[in-house]
């Protein structure tokens, strides 16, 4: 433990978490050591922005999400393209992949989530991706031209934004959705029509209520993308596969280290894990949801950020609570504008459902 | 920092402080040409809330915990943290209007022209905002904060 480099505070994960924390840190304790680790190399950018940068080309300086002089200006250290794969709570260090040991007196993990990759037989083939950071992006933007086919496995939120970013670029796209309806956790099914009516109106194939079981190519020993095939035996050609099912907490490091989890780290109003000096936030976190009053895991940006703030404030030793967040989410997918939050479908008859409709207006 | 004070029991419903603010954040700023020839028209940055007799007009508060900022997913909401105020780098919008859902307000407002949000910058530059300063009944005042008066002490006060 000799060589270890010390810091107050060790914040890992670079993006709307991590920041928070830095931000709030630094208005509370200006001189204290801050080290973001993140195993992306980007400085930290907008990660909603991904479909955009996709669908138009969108100039990677405008994505980033604190100007360029960020990290010195706060007096942040960084170690990016760099990923923490040990955590000793005992000791107060982590180990990083080439091997460096650091020690801290406050950690939070702030560590996102990560692609949930469908149990589909080829999931591993040339042409199949994820769609969650820049460079998911970056490798199907190279990957697309306007000749391609492609087939998203999951109609939510991410798979629906990376539906409108590719018919953006002439792919032709068929949308596999489980359930009834597309969007199906965040709209009710009214609302889910018109968004599904939406894309079929912009060339979009939407297939609900199958799943898809195989992903084929054109012969054996072949690795690259042909066909896929429904649970029902359909089959649909493409050259490209996009798993959209959602994302699931990273929380593997906390694993064995006796901090409390759930579906993710589970986290206090003060964002503490069940270590003192351990914090989380974002989608790794399960934490309060001011609607359901009760933990949850409320993967979207603005819950991240600013569960990271209160993180942040309180490891730098202003105790602050979190009010709490819930899902909310605004989406603008061809010309439709859609806002949507909290319970969307009650789950029983001690709701009262008020909505209103008028031609494609819908509240 | 100074702030806007709404008094909702003088306002008259008037909407004189829409016009300027669109005058205020307009290209010509001649108030002929902003609603008979400029185009796209500038958009208000606030809005009377009205539903008779119970009018007034409400624009960012510029809170000091700002959801807005900790909801942007591009970081064009920044809060100065010398002044205060809440501002929009439009280069950076991306037009999602997550900060209209997150605003407790209600005060952020879409220019659809250019697809991304128009909000108070208390007319930056200015002493006193266009829509205090033209606000016929001192429905807005623009006061030091903490002499900012709650509206429920106000009608009390009035009544």
């Amino acid at each position: 433990m000799k060589n270890a480099t010390k810091v107050k505070y060790l914040l890992i994960g670079n993006s709307a978490g991590g920041i928070g924390a830095a931000e709030a840190i630094r208005e509370v304790d200006k001189t204290g050591t801050i080290l973001i680790i993140s195993d992306e190399s980007y400085p930290v950018y907008s990660r909603p922005l991904i479909a955009k940068y996709l669908a138009e080309g969108y100039p990677l300086e405008k994505m980033l999400y604190r100007p360029t002089d960020f990290y010195p200006k706060n007096n942040i250290q960084t170690r990016l393209g760099n990923k923490v794969t040990h955590l000793d709570i005992a000791n107060h260090t982590v180990r990083l992949e080439d091997g460096q040991e650091i020690q801290w007196q406050k950690l939070l993990l702030a560590t996102g989530g990560s692609p949930i990759i469908p149990r589909v037989d080829g999931i591993t083939k040339k042409g199949v991706f994820p769609f969650i950071t820049l460079d998911d992006a970056k490798a199907i933007d190279q990957f697309v031209s306007n000749q391609t086919k492609a087939v998203i496995i999951g109609g939510g939120l991410i798979g629906t934004s990376l539906t409108a970013a590719l018919v953006e670029q002439g792919v032709e796209v068929t949308v596999v959705e489980m359930k009834e309806h597309i969007l199906n956790a965040i709209l009710d099914d009214e609302m889910s029509v018109i968004a599904e009516a939406t894309l079929i109106q912009n060339g979009v194939k939407v297939i609900t209520g199958h799943t898809v079981t195989k992903i084929n190519s054109r012969s054996k020993g072949d690795d690259t993308v042909s066909q896929v095939t429904l649970n029902d035996g359909t089959r649909i050609p493409c050259d490209m596969v996009a798993m959209a099912i959602g994302v699931r907490p990273r929380s593997e490091l906390v694993s064995g280290t006796g901090v409390t989890t759930n579906r993710g780290i589970v986290v206090d109003r003060y964002m503490t894990t069940s270590n003192p000096d351990v914090y989380a936030s974002g989608d790794v976190a399960e934490a309060y949801d001011l609607v359901y009053q009760e933990n949850r895991l409320t993967p979207i940006w603005p819950n991240a950020y600013l569960g990271g703030r209160i993180a942040g404030l309180n490891m730098a030793g202003r105790i602050t609570e979190y009010p709490g967040g819930t899902s909310m989410n605004a989406m603008n997918y061809f010309g439709l504008n859609i806002v949507s939050a909290g319970i969307l479908i009650p789950a029983d008859d001690s709701y009262e459902v008020l909505s209103q409709r008028s031609g494609f207006n819908y509240v | 920092m100074k702030r806007i004070q709404i008094n909702e029991s003088v306002c008259i419903g008037c909407g004189l402080c829409e016009v300027y603010c669109q005058l205020e954040h307009s290209q010509s700023k001649d108030l002929i040409k902003v609603f008979k020839r400029e185009y796209p028209q500038p958009v208000s940055r606030l809005s009377v809330e009205q539903r008779e007799p119970i009018s007034f007009a409400v624009q960012c508060r510029h809170c000091d915990e700002s959801p807005c900022v900790y909801a942007c997913l591009t970081g064009a909401l920044q809060r100065d943290p010398d002044t205060g105020i809440v501002t929009v780098d439009i280069d950076r919008c991306a037009g999602c209007w997550t900060c209209m859902l997150a605003c407790p307000y209600s005060v952020i407002r879409q220019d659809l022209y250019q697809g991304k949000i128009a909000k108070c910058d208390l007319c930056k530059g200015r002493e006193i905002p266009a829509c205090v300063e033209n606000c016929p009944n001192e429905a807005l005042t623009y006061v030091e904060e903490d002499s900012i008066i709650p509206q429920l002490q106000l009608k009390r006060e009035a009544s």
